[in-house]
């Protein structure tokens, strides 16, 4: 035994030597230095092309620094490229997890410079699809934070929900993403006869699988121990660095645009805006969870007003309703047989106004308007500026994740590298928004 | 407050108000910028303490050349206020208000990537969305669109900002 | 028992019945055909989503349609372990060094799969910020067109891409 402790004594001694090279001359002490670690922009768990600098000491994170404009797509001067009705298009490419939301503050804010307003029916529909999506979103949400944190069942589950809501989409608009479907005037196209029989369906299947997240999440020991006490950002924090959504509404102030300043007829429907005051990851969770249940409520009240409010769903304007008719053919939606009869056998100038309104489209009286709705992420505006063109002078889209993600410093400086993945996963960035 | 309400109370401090589709828009000087966000910020009533976006438009020949906007939001009292400061194209200076608005650091940087106007007193202003080695302010509109040419067999089609529809 | 088998006594089998027996249990073929069809039936694709195409990309690799069928829902962050990059959405001109970086970094042999018109055309993105078409930097092998496409459309170039590997003579 005393050899052994010996040997180990001698063998220590000589380590002593060894870690000679790492020590202050003047102090004796180890040297420490901070590590700076590149995660992304090819990376599986910063939810996009996001790249952090992070400065570590060790495990724990000293300073981040978000680089962001990996998806910088130039959609902005690009809609001053383009008609009124084809920014649509664009617009609705930035937030694209979202893209009703980017089409209903684009749409709304061409609709106040043209000093217009939407039918009834065609209000109806955009809520209702409008809190579909919130609904996607937050299912997308939850799997892509599931999977980062390792939940990998959590990501199935939820893009199988969103599958059904997507094949709602599909059958309404034509396309699982990236719809084009709210125009300036109203909506493409009125439901299909099949919409309401699938809207049902999906009403009645969807709360219990959000039950299903709740029992399988709600009180899981690891979810909590990753979340609760992760990413936390005070109100103060929030509001001094422009945060809104589910983020600002976790740490106790109740702001959401649709209650505040209410746009697309908001305020006539009966729902409640979830508020928790932990501030941390966990109570962003909770938040969503239970607005995807608020949404549902509005869908359910929106379909059922869709009876008793008939009529057109674009604006019967010829120079600003666009598109024309449009039916359910063979090949999929494209213009009806009878306008094309109509423009093409009958009339001379309803095939003139026709070629201008798609080459040219609407002329929009010069002014400047800011139109914001609350995206799931939170506050997403337009502001808008004409020139009386044919094409917008500039758009500029604020994103609610290109301000979060501002934030993200404040929630994991200080904090271990790994909950910065968590802090970010409950940050919900959508980089498409972010960099545009 | 109502917009006709929030631009009487604006009447008494800011020369040119407009109210028009119930937005409210001031314009003030370059200048009194910092101290008229500040009053918009703590006068009781007004309390537009958050700032929602923060962007410029460029007018090439017109004068002023670059107007920037910030639009302010007040959480408390429900109502939005658009304050613009306008900028001639040889001195694209307008003061940070970073300092009041920790969020408008990234929309200055952007605003500087994309149109070059230099933000005084920010922190830390390098491009933010474009590579950093990037050459020109694309936003501008004496930049082009960019992009590739289309080609087809015997047939040239220019760059869409050149083929005068609309 | 064969009904001729009791007329005398037989032990052990025929030739013939050796022959049948062993076309029947034993797969032969050539190095190039097992080796290209090994690859192709574990393809693992590198993480490369970049946009609205990468959340199809997901989705497909999702239960509904599952790219398990294939042996291709592992998607490996690492380019070192993965064989398949589908470039899934719009790239940028910041972006553009990155991808070289992860094609270069990934081994021998690889395929790239252009997923999107963004990815294989620069799409309605004709500005100075998003590179027009991929293969002006990686080499390409298939190209599936849509806006996003759905995740049927994908899997059917997938499907295309591996006929491809399956048939290729990777030992010439």
């Amino acid at each position: 035994m005393s050899s052994d402790a010996s040997d180990l004594a001698a063998a220590r001694d000589g380590l002593a030597d060894l870690t000679a090279a790492f020590r202050d001359p003047a102090t004796g002490e180890l040297r420490q230095e901070t590590m700076i670690i590149n995660m992304g922009p090819q990376h599986p768990s910063t939810h996009g092309v996001l790249r952090l600098l992070l400065e570590l000491d060790g495990e724990t994170v000293i300073t981040c620094k978000p680089v962001i404009g990996y998806l910088h797509t130039g959609i902005e001067k690009n809609t001053e490229y383009r008609t009124w009705v084809q920014g649509v298009t664009y617009v609705t490419r930035a937030d694209y997890l979202s893209p009703f939301f980017n089409e209903l503050g684009y749409c709304l804010g061409v609709e106040r410079l043209l000093g217009i307003e939407a039918p009834p029916r065609a209000q109806v529909i955009r809520v209702l699809v409008c809190e579909l999506n919130r609904v996607a979103s937050h299912l997308v949400w939850l799997a892509t934070a599931g999977l980062e944190l390792g939940a990998v069942s959590v990501m199935l589950y939820g893009f199988r929900e969103r599958e059904i809501i997507l094949d709602l989409f599909e059958a309404i608009t034509g396309l699982r993403m990236n719809h084009a479907y709210i125009r300036p005037g109203g909506v493409v196209m009125d439901l299909p006869e099949e919409g309401p029989e699938k809207l049902r369906d999906l009403l009645r299947v969807l709360p219990g699988r959000i039950d299903d997240y709740e029992t399988l999440l709600d009180d899981n020991p690891i979810w909590r121990e990753r979340n609760e006490g992760v990413g936390v950002l005070t109100a103060e924090q929030a509001l001094a660095l422009g945060v809104t959504g589910p983020i600002l509404r976790a740490a106790g102030v109740a702001a959401d645009l649709r209650k505040d300043i209410p746009y697309a007829g908001y305020e006539t429907y009966d729902f409640e805006v979830p508020v928790r005051a932990e501030a941390d990851s966990y109570a962003r969770y909770r938040v969503r969870i239970e607005e995807m249940r608020q949404s549902l409520r509005i869908v359910e009240q929106a379909f059922a007003r869709l009876d008793d409010t008939p009529g057109p769903v674009m604006i019967g304007d010829p120079k600003v309703g666009w598109p024309p008719t449009l039916s359910i053919g063979p090949d999929g939606i494209g213009n009806d047989p009878a306008y094309l009869r109509h423009i093409m056998e009958e009339s001379m100038e309803a095939l003139i106004h026709h070629f201008k309104a798609v080459t040219q489209g609407v002329a929009v009286p010069p002014g400047e308007v800011y139109s914001a709705v609350e995206s799931p992420r939170g506050e997403l505006g337009f502001h808008i500026v004409s020139t009386g063109e044919h094409r917008p002078y500039r758009v500029k889209i604020r994103d609610p994740s290109f301000v979060n993600v501002q934030a993200l410093p404040a929630m994991i400086e200080g904090y271990l590298v790994a909950d910065s993945i968590a802090a970010n996963a409950s940050l919900d960035p959508v980089m498409g928004g972010v960099d545009r | 407050m109502n917009p006709a309400e929030l631009a009487e109370r604006l009447r008494g401090r800011f020369a040119d108000v407009v109210v028009a589709r119930d937005e409210v828009t001031a314009v003030i000087e370059r200048d009194a910028l910092l101290d008229e966000l500040a009053w918009c910020r703590d006068e009781p009533g007004v309390e537009l303490g958050f700032l929602s976006s923060l962007s410029a438009t460029h007018w090439p020949d017109a004068e002023p050349a670059f107007w920037i906007d910030y639009e302010l939001r007040s959480i408390t009292r429900m109502h939005r206020l658009r304050i613009k400061v306008g900028l001639a194209a040889e001195d694209p200076h307008v003061p940070s208000v970073t300092g009041m608005f920790p969020t408008a650091n990234w929309h200055e940087r952007e605003t500087f990537d994309f149109f070059g106007i230099v933000f005084d007193g920010h922190p830390e202003l390098t491009r933010i969305l474009l590579p950093d080695d990037w050459v020109g302010h694309p936003l501008r509109k004496d930049e082009p669109l960019g992009g590739v040419p289309t080609w087809f067999h015997g047939a040239t089609v220019p760059p869409i900002d050149e083929r005068g529809m609309a | 028992m064969p009904a001729e088998r009791f007329e005398g006594v037989h032990l052990g089998k025929t030739p013939e019945e050796i022959q049948e027996e062993v076309e029947r249990g034993v797969l032969l073929t050539t190095l190039d055909r097992a080796v290209g069809w090994a690859r192709k039936q574990s393809m693992w694709p590198a993480t490369f989503g970049l946009a609205c195409c990468a959340i199809e990309m997901m989705s497909a690799g999702a239960g509904q349609y599952d790219l398990s069928r294939w042996g291709m829902e592992l998607f490996r962050a690492s380019p070192r372990q993965a064989d398949l990059m589908i470039v899934a959405g719009r790239v940028s001109q910041k972006m553009a060094p990155v991808l070289r970086r992860i094609y270069d970094q990934m081994v021998d042999p690889k395929w790239v799969i252009s997923m999107g018109v963004c990815a294989s055309a620069g799409g309605m993105f004709t500005n100075y910020a998003i590179v027009q078409g991929v293969d002006t930097i990686v080499p390409v092998d298939v190209y599936v067109p849509g806006c996003p496409p759905k995740p049927e459309m994908l899997m059917y170039g997938i499907l295309k891409l591996q006929g491809t590997v399956r048939t290729s003579e990777p030992f010439r």
